[in-house]
């Protein structure tokens, strides 16, 4: 056997999760267990228990609510993935899933656990933080909402407390008719982690001008970034604005440098997928009033 | 921890610790060792089994997590004793094995998928067997495998119009031998 020896055990609500997280400095929860597993074999994590929290009926389900959709911690990948309420409301989930690990690894890995895993390179993380979603925490305190932006500090490093679980997440839905996006990344190989990913939401107005524009890269730098190009709205997108306002705000944040890639390397393919991706966006938008007016 | 499994429709209990990967429960407590222990962290795809149907890897999965699930190993995907499966026996047709370590995971994953669909596209083959690695075929032979075997399905399960059955049933048989059935993306039905 690989792993360290460790107790399990299986809460029956979420309350009891907590108290027994809280109660043992060396507890770690396990849902999925798609990243603790190997960290376990390879003995990078050696916790004394885990609290294994996958059937807990308080972290499943996908809820839509006035304006978001609320998506339980322990909903699995796979299921988020042919989830149609997800599709229709909070398309770019649906458009970065396909990207997030292989289809046996999505069987069982949580949207949940990937939030908390907080992977600089992870999609789910990126599009929590381009919609401005919220983390949805069970804490001893009771419930607490934080925003995406202030969750993730840093690689592999969250603003969670000890003792507390991500219950779920709130992703925003736009309520305007015509919403595209637009998504891409560049990794080693298709579904290996990602050395930048774009991920890019506009909604526009029967004109086809920008009313709401959302923009976020991942893998580029210690946590996904969401990127302020507001002076698009009012704008018809075109080729010249988008990759000036690309330029201006994606120019130069602090990239990562590591054997894969440098940091001019990052900042530069950031600039080129972010700006593929509000173009692809915008396509997608364009396309549904078309589609309305046959 | 004692945890029931019900692997390949029997059900089944063990007596392991919390640490034991259900792949080490499958091998060492059942005897089935159609799971190959791989890399033992993700990555190869060697240990694939079906979890209530769906394809996941059992050296990701503590057999306490597995608790209560239907589990399907390569076993347990023969009609019988001595047979082998439509997809097993296309990936013997199509050379789609060599050393035949991956195997096993390859025939889960198209099995999974054929039971979605019986047309994929050859993206969505290369979707489904995307997580599994092969170090011997270059993956071509699997992908024609997986073509040929869902081609055999959708000829077994879809009723043949009469005219065809009267002249001796020309789509059963490919033309010119196995890749050629390996090739038709359409179902054989949509034929005039």
């Amino acid at each position: 056997m690989k792993p360290a020896p460790f107790d399990y055990v299986r809460p029956e609500s979420l309350v009891e999760a907590c108290e027994l997280l809280a109660g043992d400095e060396d507890a770690r929860l396990i849902a999925g267990g798609q990243t603790l597993v190997p960290m376990l074999a390879m003995r990078l994590a050696r916790p004394a228990k885990l609290i294994d929290i996958m059937r807990l009926p308080e972290l499943a389900g996908i809820a839509a609510e006035e304006g978001a959709v609320v998506v339980g911690a322990t909903t699995r990948q796979a299921q988020a993935e042919r989830n149609s309420t997800i599709k229709a409301s909070v398309p770019m989930l649906a458009r970065v899933l396909p990207w997030v690990g292989h289809p046996p690894t999505r069987n069982r890995g949580t949207i949940g656990g990937s939030i908390a895993n907080a992977d600089p390179s992870a999609e789910i993380p990126l599009v929590a933080v381009t919609l401005g979603a919220d983390i949805l925490l069970a804490t001893a305190s009771g419930p607490v909402s934080v925003p995406a932006n202030d969750f993730f500090i840093g690689p592999m490093e969250t603003s969670i407390g000890h003792g507390d679980c991500v219950r779920a997440i709130r992703f925003p839905v736009w309520p305007h008719q015509r919403v595209g996006v637009g998504f891409f990344e560049i990794s080693a190989r298709r579904s290996d982690f990602a050395f930048v990913a774009a991920a890019a939401q506009v909604a526009l107005d029967e004109e086809g001008r920008c009313v709401e524009v959302a923009l976020g890269v991942g893998g580029a730098a210690d946590r996904p970034l969401r990127l302020d190009v507001s002076s698009l709205i009012g704008t018809r997108l075109d080729t010249g604005v988008v990759t000036g306002a690309v330029q201006a705000a994606a120019g130069n944040f602090e990239a990562m440098s590591d054997l894969h890639a440098s940091s001019a390397y990052r900042r530069r393919v950031a600039v080129t997928l972010c700006t593929r991706a509000l173009e692809e966006a915008r396509g997608n938008a364009a396309a549904i009033a078309s589609e309305d007016a046959r | 921890m004692k945890v029931d499994l019900q692997i390949n429709g029997v059900s089944r209990s063990a007596e392991v610790e919390p640490r034991k990967t259900l792949l080490d429960t499958l091998r060492e407590n059942f005897r089935l060792n159609g799971a190959h222990a791989g890399c033992e962290h993700g990555v190869c795809g060697a240990c694939t089994v079906l979890l209530d149907g769906e394809p996941v890897r059992s050296c990701l999965m503590l057999a306490v997590q597995a608790d209560g699930y239907e589990i399907t190993t390569i076993e347990g995907i023969a009609p019988a004793p001595g047979e082998l499966s439509v997809i097993q026996d296309a990936f013997c047709e199509t050379h789609g094995l060599q050393c035949g370590y991956c195997t096993s995971g390859m025939i889960l994953a198209a099995h999974a998928l054929l039971r979605r669909t019986i047309t994929p596209s050859r993206e969505d083959i290369v979707e489904a067997i995307s997580a599994n690695i092969c170090r011997c075929t270059g993956y071509g032979q699997i992908i024609e495998a997986v073509q040929f075997a869902a081609d055999r399905l959708r000829k077994a399960n879809t009723p043949r119009p009469h005219h065809t059955a009267h002249h001796g049933g020309e789509h059963d048989s490919p033309v010119e031998g196995v890749l050629e059935a390996a090739e038709a993306d359409e179902p054989a039905v949509e034929a005039k």
